[in-house]
């Protein structure tokens, strides 16, 4: 189509290929100037003995590699990241579809219990996480206090004290508070599916639960996974749970890698090494979004 | 068998197989919203509590043990930075929703409109970008803030946040320009507008409801943002509410509980209202979302 052709006074503000380019040029070369040159950067901070106290550059090849592999605190740091994202993901998920179909259903005070359930998301998350902190609270935890009142427990757990329930509580805070957007995700999902299919499934006499894991399911599959590499994306990449609840603790032992190199980074002034430990990052992050265009995909191909 | 009392038993068994059904639905509708706002539910009644009735690992955590008082909510507003921070997130977000508008309409606009064969890919690109995340970038970016001497300063997040915003910004937008007719522009060409104008008086009024969408996402996601803040500034007279409360209202081992926790709420409640209010927008917005050719 071309715009205007029928009219002698075709401009500047009528050529299309010339008002694309226009349109988009400003976007394009902020996100060059602020994404495109800043991730070139962090390449060569990962090979340079760049630090926040002396900011001159040097190469030094894969010195920074060397010495983070050495330390044991990135093994674990890595293995902690990778624990930490499938098992949110998969609890994201599975509560992400629950709350998506509750939330499509039709009852009273809707409007109320939306508003509750998007808490949790819309919050930001360094201010929910300092409310959990004190939730988990070595001596005035109420979690503790319930479980002593009913005789479950004699002294207190101390949540983040612990490894075992340091990752636990990392992991429940960041399930809770992705938990929403899964479900948004999927209710955009469960809206789509056109209304004939279940009520044929209904007249066929497929019960409710018959309905869900031969239709519904099925049906919003590609949606699902969507929500799930969205929870797991911003699960791996997130180091604001674990800095706020735990500062990686106790003794690293929920540190995740976007939280060391935070730590090393900008804490511990080591840019280079930091950039190297956050280079890490990327591999798997362009696995999980090529995933999700092709998910994408296939919602739309349906 | 007759089909006579078969159908009286059918519909019984409907009929209670619906009450059932009502009382699960709310059931789980009451259980869902309790464990996603407990946190929430409960920080609003500690807020209130005095301090010996907070600090006693024996009172009861959910009701006042002694009387409720406001005293930390006050020393919140008059002894701490809070309102710095909440005045210096407004306007870090609308400037970056500005920003954000003027960057991501033309260019979303660009995408869905005007057929290039690079729409399709570059649509992508801006998909990928949304998803790289502040921790990958920060050190660099930090850098970057530092040689534009920007470090301690609102401009310093003012001029980062739309590398977070413009992407998720054109792929909600391309979204709801692809739901306005082609003949609306069409028309408007005909009357005598050029493409352009075609655009900002005809198309523009029309997607307002994805503006207004696009104006709460970009501000809830500004206002969330802590990593960049928390790299670029330490200065308390220039942070914002994300990175200001969890790192002044805790000095060291002293926590302000209490105005911790009321601070929490007071943030929670109005982006969580105004999020609700604009939900389904932002459902349709994400399904009818980009990459599509």
């Amino acid at each position: 189509m071309t715009a205007g052709s029928g009219r002698p006074k075709a401009g500047l503000a009528d050529r299309d290929g010339f008002l694309a380019w226009v349109m988009l040029l400003p976007s394009v070369v902020y996100i060059i100037a602020l994404v495109g040159v800043p991730f070139l950067l962090a390449i060569a901070f990962a090979f340079s003995d760049v630090t926040t106290g002396d900011p001159s550059f040097d190469f030094v090849g894969f010195g920074n590699f060397a010495e983070v592999f050495d330390d044991g605190v990135f093994w674990r740091s890595l293995r902690n990241t990778l624990f930490f994202t499938l098992v949110s993901m998969v609890l994201i998920v599975v509560f992400g579809k629950i709350l998506a179909n509750i939330l499509v259903a039709d009852f009273h005070g809707k409007w109320f219990v939306r508003f509750l359930v998007l808490l949790p998301w819309t919050t930001p998350v360094a201010l929910s996480t300092v409310s959990w902190l004190w939730f988990l609270d070595s001596i005035f935890s109420p979690v503790d206090w319930v479980l002593r009142n009913l005789g479950l427990i004699d002294a207190n757990v101390v949540w983040l004290g612990r490894p075992g329930t340091a990752m636990a509580s990392v992991i429940a805070v960041q399930v809770w508070r992705l938990t929403p957007l899964a479900a948004v995700i999927v209710m955009a999902g469960l809206v789509a599916i056109p209304r004939d299919i279940n009520e044929a499934a209904r007249i066929d006499g497929a019960g409710f639960w018959r309905r869900m894991f031969e239709v519904t399911i099925p049906l919003t599959l590609p949606v699902i996974a969507v929500a799930g590499l969205f929870g797991a994306i911003m699960t791996f990449t997130d180091m604001t749970v674990p800095y706020v609840l735990t500062r990686g603790g106790p003794t690293h032992a929920t540190d995740v890698l976007a939280s060391w190199a935070y730590f090393r980074g900008i804490e511990g002034g080591d840019v280079g090494q930091g950039a190297a430990i956050a280079l890490f990052l990327f591999p798997l992050l362009f696995a999980g979004a090529i995933a999700i265009l092709r998910a994408v995909r296939r919602l739309e191909a349906r | 068998m007759t089909t006579v009392i078969n159908v009286e038993g059918l519909r019984k068994r409907y009929a209670r197989r619906h009450v059932a059904a009502r009382c699960g639905v709310y059931g789980a509708a009451v259980l869902a919203a309790l464990v996603c706002a407990l946190p929430f539910l409960w920080s609003v009644v500690s807020a209130f509590k005095q301090n010996q009735d907070l600090y006693n690992p024996e009172s009861n955590p959910f009701f006042y043990n002694k009387p409720a008082t406001p005293d930390h909510v006050t020393f919140l507003f008059t002894d701490t930075p809070f309102l710095t921070f909440v005045v210096n997130t407004l306007i870090v977000g609308a400037v970056v929703v500005a920003v954000t508008l003027v960057l991501a309409l033309p260019a979303a606009y660009s995408l869905a409109r005007l057929d290039r064969p690079w729409g399709t890919p570059m649509g992508i690109a801006i998909f990928l970008v949304y998803l790289v995340p502040p921790s990958l970038l920060f050190l660099s970016l930090t850098r970057v803030v530092v040689w534009l001497h920007l470090e301690d300063t609102l401009w310093s997040m003012i001029v980062v946040y739309p590398t977070i915003t413009v992407p998720v910004s054109v792929w909600l937008l391309i979204g709801f320009l692809k739901a306005v007719p082609k003949d609306i522009e069409e028309q408007a060409m005909v009357d005598g507008h050029s493409r352009l104008g075609a655009f900002l008086r005809a198309v523009l009024p029309l997607v307002f409801p994805g503006i207004v969408a696009v104006v709460v996402f970009s501000f809830t996601l500004t206002a969330s943002e802590f990593v960049y803040a928390l790299a670029f500034v330490s200065a308390s007279p220039e942070m914002v509410v994300s990175t200001g409360v969890p790192t002044q209202l805790i000095r060291g081992d002293v926590f302000f509980w209490q105005s911790l926790q009321a601070s929490t709420v007071i943030t929670a409640v109005p982006i969580a209202f105004l999020f609700n209010l604009f939900l389904d927008r932002f459902v349709t917005g994400f399904t009818m979302g980009a990459v599509k050719t």
